[in-house]
């Protein structure tokens, strides 16, 4: 009697169980699987979605592979991973700042969190005005302060993605820095003190504890910033119109939307978003590899 | 001793000095917005304007239908997240507490979603959307966010495998109470801080998102916030009105810095968990 009421009681609760994981799964077909196979059949067709499409085969790939605006926003798209880096040291530093009792400490990193949860088109349009050549904030503080005609920031081939950096850097150090302050905050002090017994300095401390320590914040912050990176797309909407001078802004997300939604080459574009997807894939395959060999687990 | 208060004095005036940096361009816009426009090009730049006018705000206000952007992009915050908070919530409970036949498959799966990227899905997806006629409506942006997101099955997962004892459940089950009763009245209320963290984020990402809303809604009055302070943009930058521009930056600010404010713990948090468990 028992053991049928149980199977009873299973059966049932197998039924719950399958209805509440449905969801996600329904949706990662819906929204996920079946598009991405739609989208490998479409990369081998020439579509503008008024007329039907047409197989051609393997044009689309080779024709991408002959364009360099291609081989431009890829560069772009890696050169402005530059900031991550630079990112991970700045906040790295910032938490471990932070990580005293200072008076006003929670108002400060309220401000340095500002800027992550603004709207990045806002956010976008705000330097776009801080950095006009002529009339912008930063170049007139430059002159007053330095003496230094700052260059046409957006204007400028060479200035657009050192610009576009700064801007990330703005906005994506106060998260990272909330990220590095919690690790520091769970690094038990007895690794401190008895570095410390054994006469370590600072700087000892710092990269013999500290940063191996927060290896796993350094990895998450690391393949997150790069899929991001992989993704940018706002701010180079506003900020680089139409690729900026000479393409020199267009991220690959952006060469994609461009030739889905603008020139309405789907079959192109989808050819353009396989490689990117493949890209992030073989990338993020690649740091969960190596991660092995540098990220500390305990 | 000494030598620790001089490092913190330190500490703090280099943090103070960044402070500066980070809040400056949000103070400049503000003083842009309030100026006129004749005043906005004077060099060295004014911090104060003078004379000081809301008319940059009015006219934004006018020009562009802006209210309708307000309701558009909380009307696709408000179902996403109840719903697709509450679906996922479930799903979690069913992959953290329980064992069933393919659920190793499934999650597998659920997890490799995460490895796609939207631009990837993003072309089939307008194609099929255009299919069913959403294309210019809301829809494209609710729906596929009604089925819960796995980023946050994930985070709730690992959550609940820490914060609710298995003894609990079976003392329920015991006790009588229905598998549906259970998660709702135990599996739920122990979610609450996850779920809230999981919100916050999820108000941002949704309320700043840009590329969908781009694709999909043309009509001025169907486009939400971020798409129509972009459109905005491409119209005053050629006649240089950066009052105004700045004026419509601002107010898509404002909602979401209001919402930090209120809710900065739960923000905070969230980072700080997804952080550590990522």
């Amino acid at each position: 009697m028992q053991t049928k009421k149980f199977s009873g009681y299973r059966r049932k609760e197998l039924f719950w169980l399958y209805l509440f994981v449905a969801p996600p799964v329904l949706g990662f077909l819906l929204f996920g699987l079946v598009p991405m196979l739609f989208s490998i059949y479409m990369s081998f067709q020439d579509w503008d979605m008024l007329s039907d499409p047409t197989g051609v085969g393997l044009s689309n790939y080779s024709e991408l592979l002959k364009d360099e605006k291609l081989y431009k926003s890829l560069y772009n798209t890696v050169y402005l991973m530059i900031g991550i880096p630079i990112g991970m040291v700045i906040s790295l530093l910032l938490a471990i700042l932070m990580n005293r009792p200072l008076k006003g400490i929670s108002v400060m990193r309220t401000i340095y969190y500002l800027p992550v949860i603004s709207p990045i088109i806002a956010v976008s349009l705000l330097w776009q005005w801080i950095l006009n050549q002529d009339y912008g904030l930063l170049n007139n503080l430059l002159w007053d302060w330095f003496g230094i005609r700052g260059p046409n920031w957006l204007g400028d081939p060479d200035w657009v993605k050192p610009s576009l950096i700064l801007i990330g850097l703005w906005g994506g150090v106060g998260g990272n820095m909330v990220l590095y302050l919690a690790g520091l905050q769970s690094i038990a002090s007895s690794y401190y003190e008895a570095a410390e017994i054994d006469g370590a300095g600072a700087w000892h401390k710092f990269t013999k504890i500290t940063v191996p320590l927060l290896s796993p914040i350094h990895f998450f912050v690391l393949v997150m910033g790069i899929i991001g990176a992989f993704q940018s797309f706002s701010q180079i909407y506003v900020l680089a119109v139409d690729g900026g001078p000479e393409y020199s802004g267009g991220t690959i997300v952006y060469y994609i939307f461009q030739h889905a939604f603008e020139y309405f080459n789907m079959g192109y574009a989808s050819a353009a978003a396989w490689l990117l997807g493949i890209l992030i894939f073989i990338v993020t395959l690649i740091q969960f590899k190596l991660s092995n060999k540098w990220v500390y687990q305990d | 001793m000494k030598q620790k208060k001089i490092a913190n004095v330190w500490a703090f005036l280099i943090l103070l000095a960044g402070t500066v940096f980070m809040i400056a361009p949000f103070l400049w816009t503000l003083s842009t917005s309030l100026k006129e426009q004749r005043n906005v090009f004077e060099i060295p730049p004014k911090w104060i304007p003078n004379p000081a006018t809301f008319a940059n705000y009015n006219e934004v206000w006018e020009q562009s239908p802006l209210l309708n952007g307000f309701l558009n992009s909380l009307i696709i915050v408000v179902t996403v997240l109840t719903i697709g908070l509450f679906v996922s919530a479930m799903s979690s409970y069913a992959f953290s507490k329980f064992e069933f036949p393919l659920k190793g498959v499934l999650f597998m799966g659920l997890l490799g979603t995460m490895m796609i990227p939207y631009s990837v899905v993003m072309i089939p997806q307008y194609i099929g959307f255009s299919r069913l006629d959403w294309v210019d409506t809301l829809l494209p942006l609710i729906v596929p966010g009604l089925f819960g997101n796995i980023v946050v099955v994930f985070f709730l997962r690992q959550y609940l495998a820490g914060a609710l004892p298995n003894d609990l459940i079976e003392a329920a089950k015991i006790d009588g109470c229905s598998f549906p009763r259970i998660f709702w009245s135990i599996a739920l209320p122990v979610m609450k801080p996850a779920l809230a963290a999981q919100a916050a984020l999820g108000f941002m990402g949704i309320w700043n998102d840009f590329l969908g809303p781009l694709i999909y809604l043309h009509t001025p009055e169907k486009q939400t916030i971020q798409v129509l302070i972009a459109s905005m943009q491409a119209m005053y930058v050629s006649q240089s009105n950066f009052p105004l521009i700045m004026a419509a930056a601002v107010i898509a600010m404002i909602p979401v810095i209001l919402v930090f404010f209120f809710c900065q713990r739960y923000f905070i948090e969230s980072l700080a968990i997804s952080g550590i468990k990522g």
